[in-house]
């Protein structure tokens, strides 16, 4: 049985059972229904969270999907809602209200390339899908994860990004905007990780996830590289309120990014991403 | 020591060059040498002449501002089949970065008044050098713009979130308490039937 009722306009009670602080202003919680029940999902759907008397705001869901025990959201600490969020401990409640938009179409990457391109905390939405190749790792070619952080302390599920470099079956190059402290690693901006390929770009799909201009330039350099448009994805963020496509605070050219979106083949939205009205 | 002929197929291999003409590939390798530098020594030197460029074969070079009395600022890293220096071809010649080998570097590196001298000679070969050196130079301003814009720093908005966090703490002690505890109840009954 899923833990969220029919009415989508209806938030369904979930308890914390777990805060881990990632970075200094970024926090993952896991959330079990009040009322028990499982969770589905997608990879790439967002639930809208409801921080009781203070209100909703959309998060991407960045668990396993194969977990339907427990549903996990990896938050950054930016507006009044998500700020309210960080101050909840385990044994708060929060409303749930989702899974909404579409989502990474992993399952029709089988039999190619998968290449994860992240920036910054849009490595949280990107999770799900990187499980997913994993779990299901002998129906991919190479699986790739490229992320960019701005520091070396501003590195995402760093612990897990070891574990998943040290698997013999993935590729996973970390590269910051700046260096600082004892980091030897990579230096530059995750485009930059692109474009040193790795990947067979004729038979690659990619999925790229950060700020908007980060998945601008992320695009480019895949095009550049060879990847085609229809094989690559992004994943779009908005001001979302409704989530089911009727208040239109979201609406991004003739989209409405909570349900046509947040997840879109990049062929199909390239030309607005350079429309400033927008 | 290597020969000539397999600095020659080195060149080729590289990325940087990789199907270039055999005669123009023949001039590179004249003003081409085999050259590995340990950890921490320094290809090239903010200020000094810039007097060379390398093809990278091997391991990571750090490009770096020094800064007196602190670490130096790492601006970006160069691996394996890119290219370090590019000053060696812009007047007056002064390399504008460090570059510290991070670990065992490997490089092919080239002579940039040899090569100058030859391109000035052969319109051919400065073309064909050019062709490859200009994409790589604009790649880099594209990403040091990119690098500047600060992309997943905290917004403008970071300050009054700040503020609201701290009255979202106090707020939440009263507001979020009640609403939660009653559905908690309510739940609770309805799963006790």
């Amino acid at each position: 049985m899923n833990a969220v009722p029919k009415d989508p306009m209806l938030p369904v009670p979930f308890r914390i059972e777990k805060v881990r602080r990632d970075l200094s202003d970024t926090f993952t919680m896991e959330l079990v229904p009040v009322e028990g029940g499982e969770f589905a999902f997608k990879p790439g759907q967002f639930n809208m969270l409801y921080v009781f008397g203070i209100g909703e705001v959309p998060i991407s869901i960045s668990g396993d999907p194969a977990d339907r025990s427990v549903l996990v959201h990896t938050t950054r600490a930016v507006g009044a809602v998500t700020a309210a969020l960080d101050a909840l401990k385990a044994g708060d409640m929060v409303g749930v209200r989702g899974p909404y938009g579409t989502a990474w179409p992993i399952e029709g990457a089988y039999g190619q390339d998968v290449v994860f391109v992240a920036g910054g905390v849009g490595l949280a939405p990107l999770r799900p899908a990187i499980y997913h190749a994993m779990n299901n790792r002998e129906r991919f070619g190479k699986v790739m994860v490229l992320y960019g952080a701005r520091t070396p302390e501003d590195i995402l599920y760093k612990k897990e990004l070891e574990r998943w470099r040290g698997r013999f079956d993935m590729d996973v190059l970390v590269t910051v905007d700046r260096a600082t402290g004892k980091w030897v690693g990579n230096v530059g901006v995750v485009t930059n990780l692109v474009a040193k390929g790795g990947f067979d770009p004729q038979h690659t799909t990619a999925f790229v996830c950060g700020p908007e201009v980060m998945m601008r330039y992320g695009a480019g350099a895949l095009e550049k590289k060879g990847v085609a448009r229809d094989a690559i994805w992004v994943s779009m963020e908005r001001n979302m309120k409704c989530g089911i496509g009727v208040c239109g605070h979201c609406q991004w050219g003739s989209h409405f990014v909570c349900k046509d979106g947040p997840v879109f083949r990049y062929d199909g939205i390239a030309d607005l991403f350079s429309i400033r009205e927008l | 020591m290597v020969k000539p002929d397999d600095l020659g197929r080195i060149i080729d291999e590289h990325p940087f060059f990789q199907g270039i003409d055999d005669k123009l590939r023949a001039l590179l390798v004249g003003c081409a040498a085999n050259e590995r530098y340990e950890s921490g020594q320094f290809l090239f030197r903010e200020g000094q002449e810039a007097a060379k460029f390398y093809l990278v074969r091997a391991g990571t070079v750090a490009v770096e501002i020094d800064v007196p009395g602190k670490q130096p600022i790492v601006i970006e890293t160069i691996g394996e089949g890119d290219v370090a220096g590019w000053s060696w071809i812009v007047d007056p010649f002064r390399s504008t970065f460090d570059a510290r080998a991070v670990g065992l570097v490997r490089v092919i590196s080239f002579d940039g008044k040899c090569l100058r001298k030859k391109m000035q000679a052969d319109p051919a070969l400065g073309y064909e050098v050019l062709r490859r050196f200009v994409p790589m130079m604009a790649h880099r301003l594209s990403a040091a713009r990119l690098q500047m814009l600060d992309l997943y720093g905290p917004s403008k908005a970071v300050a009054q979130v700040k503020a609201a966090k701290v009255k979202a703490v106090a707020g939440s002690r009263g507001t979020n308490r009640s609403p939660a505890a009653r559905l908690a109840k309510a739940a609770k009954q309805k799963k006790d039937g």
